[in-house]
């Protein structure tokens, strides 16, 4: 991944995290419907362990028997066919073993993958409020590729490498269990190498993404705020300071480079050990005819073999160490049960009038805390409701309540007589049009924008609707029109635009009700007056819940909702709210306008 | 090649090690030819020609050349290591100082993503190629060379044989690397793929929510997922058909040294010990080849970074020092913008003749539409850009003829787009002046408006902010770059107020900072609060890159043109709305 995307905080790699059978019990409903292929894999995988273990002894034969006891060539040419034989079987078993083994391991994590991703579908905005963007994205894509190894190969190599090691083990006391055991004894060196050592490394090395991450979070900064370095001349103490982190990051590296190129002499050093060993007290045993020079040469081959499975052991442990806490992450998301959810027997909401009621409704995003209190309200179809109150006191809330993306702790909110929680959320929303302070545009042209909430919409539909919002001008100015492309490389729209297109999203769906919250972003004047137009056309003949922040949306609306710390204070229309002499909404109004004469 | 040439004039820099680490390597090369030899002289003179005396010595010998030339790997490889580390932390400096350096045109045009992905990226893989590639290109060659004139000397005949496997090898290579490795790439690029389906799926959650689109999110991700799938699959059984058939190929040339070479032995024209080693040695003569593509793609890839790498070091700063640019005097602070004219690409002009005296201590408040060129007048005075033609002066001195640094030191600038570094409170606000001390810095805070915000913090003043720290609110941001420009303390001043969206305490305290911060210098306001226009002494209308009209907002209403329009539509309005939704009442804090 890119350096610095996400706001997720920088998920510190695990260094030391206790492994956990657990692990292993989560995921094996997703492994079960893949145990054929995964047998499949493993009877290929030990397949091309025996290839490997039965080479030098082909050679040793080849060796004994027929060059230097028989002098037999055809017994030699046969024997070298056998040799052959053997390649070619690992070449074949090594692809079906990758194949079956990669082939589960993918679908497999296709299966988690996308459980992970409908269930983020299903979750409420709790879970979203509380995670950051780029920690759920990591959960999807870092942490379920991290797990990838384990179930790919993980655990398959854990037998494998048993298998090799009890296998090299075995056929060397068998063929001389006295030199077998004398090289024995460089085993706990290795293990030691296998273990400790590259302990060792991994930290360094956890140190170098560490070192290197705070250079690239330096360079980053700079890049971004260059206009900020030139305009207050930093260039030089930047510069200083950045030589320093470069400096401690280059330090870092020499740290890690200088384990990392001990650490292959040091392997080969106890290799070579043993093979002396051999040499000298096999050597010894050819002497008195004990052994013979094939087995010496057999053994030789071994020795050198041993490395590799005692590896590969020790990685498995950092494997399931990471797989252990990725399998953290990916369960936390999958356990989190959804908030709102249809109710058992919830039946589709049938085509409403738009009439709305709010009864004593209570509720805080943390139960023990409420943000609403007792809120009574009622909306006549077809009726604009504008919310009014400072930040904070619960106006959002009230939207959120209505477009049932949480549920009240206390009182219910009904649409012509239907609670909402008793009905399908789907056949709500899809009767309900909300418009957000951010408009989110999706990549894809602005067709698909607007169509998004109803793919089947016609062209004549689509430019009725941008035509309505007064945007159908403007798109036919891009260059590719309706089919212009939205996000990165396209067309870079403006803030006023989008806000149009995603207008234009909400009319298409006609919805018998409309939850708006406007956008307070400055936009020039010319733009505001189509934006005001467009939005008299989207309220039209539709039931509407508005956080206002324009006064000529407030002025027209039905009916203005005074909210001050999550109670309703006030209601009633601009003009009745002026009159109360002491009202919140009063206060507001004529503060504001002192104050624009002391400045 | 070009680009890799250069950057090898970067790690010749360091000329003496480079030449001992290549001593090294030669000497490494051929200690490792040493081992197989050894193992042979046991089998033939000792085991057949029974001289046993030897023995104690060989089984030593096999640990001593071991030794030997694990410390001469060591000391090769932590030399190299250093000559590659060191080139590249060269060159980041270079590339640091030189991003630095670029002009705000450069900027416009370049991405961040882009400009981070070869700063970092790019770099990092030419420090992979300089402290590993290089050096195995030629430690591989080298063994080559070595292993083969070895071989060729014990067994010309069985040489040329086991060679012949080699063509093959060759071709395996070669297709492992045409047909195998791109597939990476493609993988990658299903993954980029699905992890945007994935992203837009998350920030947009509440659209997809709010028109009932999850079953369709679901098959969108469903069919990234699958492709993704596909692709590794489809790669997966590329590489196990051609990566075990270069084993395979291996085991051939093996198996030939068993048949023919073990034929040798049994017509006593070789040793037993003779084949064991010829054996060994080849398994040393085949590894360079199937690094081979390995090498070759980490040098195209390390070609291809190295070129976008010195293509930004290349990059000219539009702006810079003249030769024999001077310091820029203390300033009074009279600007003279004089018959302006200016273009981005020097041909289509986007400001028309432009003349504004600005007398010490004024405030000039510019207004205009989007794009009317607001943004570009106000760039030209810190250098940001030169002037296509006329001339931007100070105190009657041409901008272009002092040195930047001079010239910009004097000169507060509070942007529109508020940028905080990943720091404290106190380094961001005392950013354009390090040495300031600390009741400075509370000044400066105090007349900002921002001071009891920062003490209400726990960590007050030491909070770190930023994109790696704690969030601000825009109207937080706003104040903190008021008081970074109220340290510096300048005679100009360049301001872009622009409303955000902020509760009414915040916004007057706002005004007030902003007051504050004008008084007394020459301030070019980018102006869209009605406070900030009413109290200018020029107003400067623009419309396409020309003065329309200018005048105070007295003369400027009974004058009844473009602004008399810009304040009904938007300043009257702000008058009757602004901070009317949003209560006195809340504490600082703001939306």
């Amino acid at each position: 991944m890119r350096g610095g995307g996400g706001r997720g905080r920088f998920d510190e790699e695990a260094l030391d995290v206790k492994v956990d059978v657990q692990v292993v019990k989560r995921i094996t409903p997703y492994i079960r419907p893949y145990v054929p292929h995964l047998l499949a894999g493993m009877f290929f995988m030990l397949a091309v362990s025996v290839t490997g273990l039965i080479q030098p002894l082909l050679m040793r034969r080849a060796i004994d028997t027929y060059i230097t006891q028989n002098k037999d060539i055809a017994g030699l040419t046969r024997i070298s066919l056998v040799y052959l034989a053997v390649y070619v079987l690992n070449w074949l078993c090594t692809y079906w073993q990758t194949y079956f083994v990669s082939w589960a391991g993918q679908n497999i994590i296709f299966n988690i993958r996308q459980n992970l991703f409908e269930h983020l579908q299903k979750l409420s905005f709790n879970f979203y409020d509380r995670i950051e963007v780029g920690r759920i994205m990591s959960r999807v894509t870092n942490d379920v590729n991290a797990l990838s190894e384990l179930v790919s190969s993980g655990i398959l190599n854990v037998i494998n490498d048993v298998f090799r090691l009890v296998g090299i083990i075995g056929i060397m006391l068998s063929l001389n269990w006295r030199l077998a055991l004398l090289t024995f004894t460089t085993l706990p060196f290795l293990v030691l190498l296998a273990t400790k050592f590259r302990w060792r490394m991994r930290r360094a090395y956890h140190e170098v993404r560490r070192k290197i991450a705070t250079v690239n979070a330096n360079l980053q900064e700079s890049i971004s705020g260059i206009r900020v370095v030139q305009s207050f001349t930093r260039e030089d103490t930047n510069a200083a300071r950045f030589d320093a982190t470069n400096a401690e990051n280059m330090q870092a590296n020499m740290q890690a480079a200088q384990l990392h190129s001990m650490f292959g002499p040091l392997v080969d050093l106890v290799g070579v050990v043993g093979v002396a060993m051999v040499l000298w007290y096999g050597g010894n045993l050819v002497r008195t005819g004990i052994l013979t020079v094939g087995t010496v040469y057999a053994f030789i081959n071994y020795v050198n073999q041993f490395y590799m499975p005692i590896r590969d052991l020790a990685q498995v442990y950092n494997t399931w160490q990471s797989a252990t806490v990725s399998i953290d992450r990916i369960f936390e998301v999958l356990e989190t049960e959804p908030e709102v959810q249809d109710a058992p027997g919830a039946y589709e909401l049938p085509p409403i009038d738009g009439r709305v009621v709010f009864d004593d409704v209570t509720f805080g995003y943390y139960p023990e805390r409420p943000i609403l209190h007792d809120i009574n309200l009622i909306a006549e179809p077809g009726q604009t409701i504008a919310l009014v109150g400072p930040t904070g006191a619960g106006k959002s809330s009230i939207i959120n309540l209505l477009s049932r993306f949480y549920d009240p702790q206390e009182g219910s909110i009904t649409i012509d007589g239907h609670d909402l929680r008793d009905v399908k959320l789907k056949s709500l929303h899809d009767q309900m049009g909300i418009v957000l302070q951010d408009t989110f545009l999706f990549s894809g042209t602005i067709r698909d924008n607007i169509c998004y909430g109803r793919p089947d919409a016609t062209d004549e539909e689509i430019y009725a609707a941008a035509r309505a919002v007064n945007a159908h001008e403007f798109i036919m100015r891009l260059p590719d029109g309706y089919n212009t492309e939205v996000h990165e490389r396209g067309a870079r729209l403006s803030i006023g635009q989008r806000q149009l297109i995603s207008f234009a999203r909400a009319l298409i769906c006609d919805p018998r009700i409309l939850i708006l919250d406007e956008a307070t972003s400055s936009v020039d004047a010319y733009t505001e007056v189509i934006i005001q137009q467009a939005l008299d056309r989207l309220l039209e003949g539709r039931t509407a819940f508005v956080i206002a922040h324009r006064l000529s949306t407030i002025r027209n609306a039905d009916k203005i909702i005074v909210i001050d710390q999550g109670r309703i204070v006030e209601q009633g229309t601009h003009e009745e709210l002026l009159e109360k002499p002491d009202g919140l909404y009063r206060l507001l109004y004529e503060m504001q306008y002192k104050h624009q004469e002391i400045a | 090649m070009k680009e890799v040439s250069r950057l090898f004039r970067y790690v010749l820099r360091y000329w003496p090690r480079v030449l001992l680490a290549l001593i090294l390597m030669f000497m490494g090369t051929a200690l490792t030819m040493l081992q197989p030899k050894i193992i042979q002289w046991t089998f033939d003179s000792v085991y057949e020609e029974g001289k046993w005396h030897l023995l104690v010595w060989m089984a030593l010998a096999t640990i001593g050349a071991t030794v030997l030339q694990g410390i001469v790997n060591y000391v090769e490889r932590i030399t190299m290591e250093w000559v590659g580390q060191r080139t590249i932390y060269d060159l980041r400096n270079r590339i640091y100082n030189h991003l630095q350096s670029l002009s705000f045109s450069f900027y416009d045009t370049a991405q961040t993503g882009e400009l981070m992905s070869r700063a970092t990226a790019d770099v990092e893989q030419l420090r992979r190629f300089v402290t590993f590639g290089v050096m195995r290109l030629v430690g591989n060659f080298v063994t080559f060379v070595f292993v083969l004139f070895t071989l060729l000397a014990m067994d010309w005949k069985l040489t040329l044989l086991s060679l012949g496997t080699m063509p093959l090898l060759g071709w395996a290579v070669a297709a492992f690397n045409t047909r195998v490795r791109p597939r990476y790439r493609l993988i990658q690029e299903e993954m980029a793929k699905l992890t945007t389906t994935l992203q837009e799926n998350i920030s947009g959650v509440r659209v997809v929510r709010a028109y009932a689109q999850e079953e369709r999110e679901i098959e969108k991700f469903r069919e990234r997922n699958w492709s993704y799938l596909e692709e590794n699959i489809t790669t997966v059984r590329l590489w196990a058909f051609y990566f075990p058939l270069m084993t395979f190929i291996t085991g051939f040339g093996t198996t030939l040294i068993l048949w023919y070479g073990g034929r040798q032995v049994i017509l006593g024209a070789l040793t037993l010990g003779q084949m064991i080693a010829f054996n060994s040695l080849l398994g040393r003569l085949i590894r360079p080849v199937r690094m081979l593509g390995w090498l070759v793609n980490m040098y195209s890839q390390a070609s291809a970074a190295a070129q976008r790498v010195f293509e930004i070091l290349d990059t000219q700063p539009e702006v810079k020092d003249k030769p024999g640019a001077i310091e820029l005097p203390p300033i009074q602070g009279n600007v003279h913008f004089d018959n302006v004219s200016f273009a981005y690409d020097g041909v289509n002009l986007v400001l028309h003749d432009i003349n504004i005296e600005a007398k010490q201590g004024q405030r000039i408040a510019i207004l205009g539409g989007t794009g009317s060129g607001k943004s570009t007048l106000i760039n030209l005075l810190p250098r940001f850009y030169d002037v296509t033609k006329g001339a931007v002066k100070i105190d009657g001195i041409d901008v272009r003829d002092v040195t930047l640094e001079s010239l910009r030191r004097q000169i507060g600038i509070v942007l529109q787009e508020t940028f905080l570094f990943s720091a404290t409170i106190r380094e961001n606000i005392a950013y354009g002046r390090l040495n300031a001390s600390n009741e400075e810095v509370i000044a400066a805070a105090k007349a900002a408006r921002i001071h009891d915000f920062i003490i209400s913090l726990p960590n007050g003043y030491d909070t770190v902010v930023g994109e790696r720290g704690v969030g601000l609110s825009g109207g937080q941001k706003q104040r903190i770059a008021i008081a970074r420009a109220l340290l510096l303390d300048p005679r100009i001043l360049i301001l872009d107020d622009s409303l955000s969206a902020v509760d009414t305490e915040t916004e007057y305290l706002i005004q007030q900072a902003l007051e504050e911060l004008m008084k007394n210098r020459t301030s070019f306001v980018i102006a869209q609060r009605l406070s900030t226009v009413k109290n200018a002494d020029q107003i400067i209308i623009l419309d396409n890159g020309r003065i329309v009209e200018r005048g105070t907002h007295e003369t400027l209403l009974a004058a009844g043109g473009i602004y008399k329009e810009i304040y009904d539509l938007q300043f009257r309005k702000q008058e009757e709305t602004n901070g009317l939704l949003e209560q006195v009442s809340t504490e600082g804090g703001d939306s």
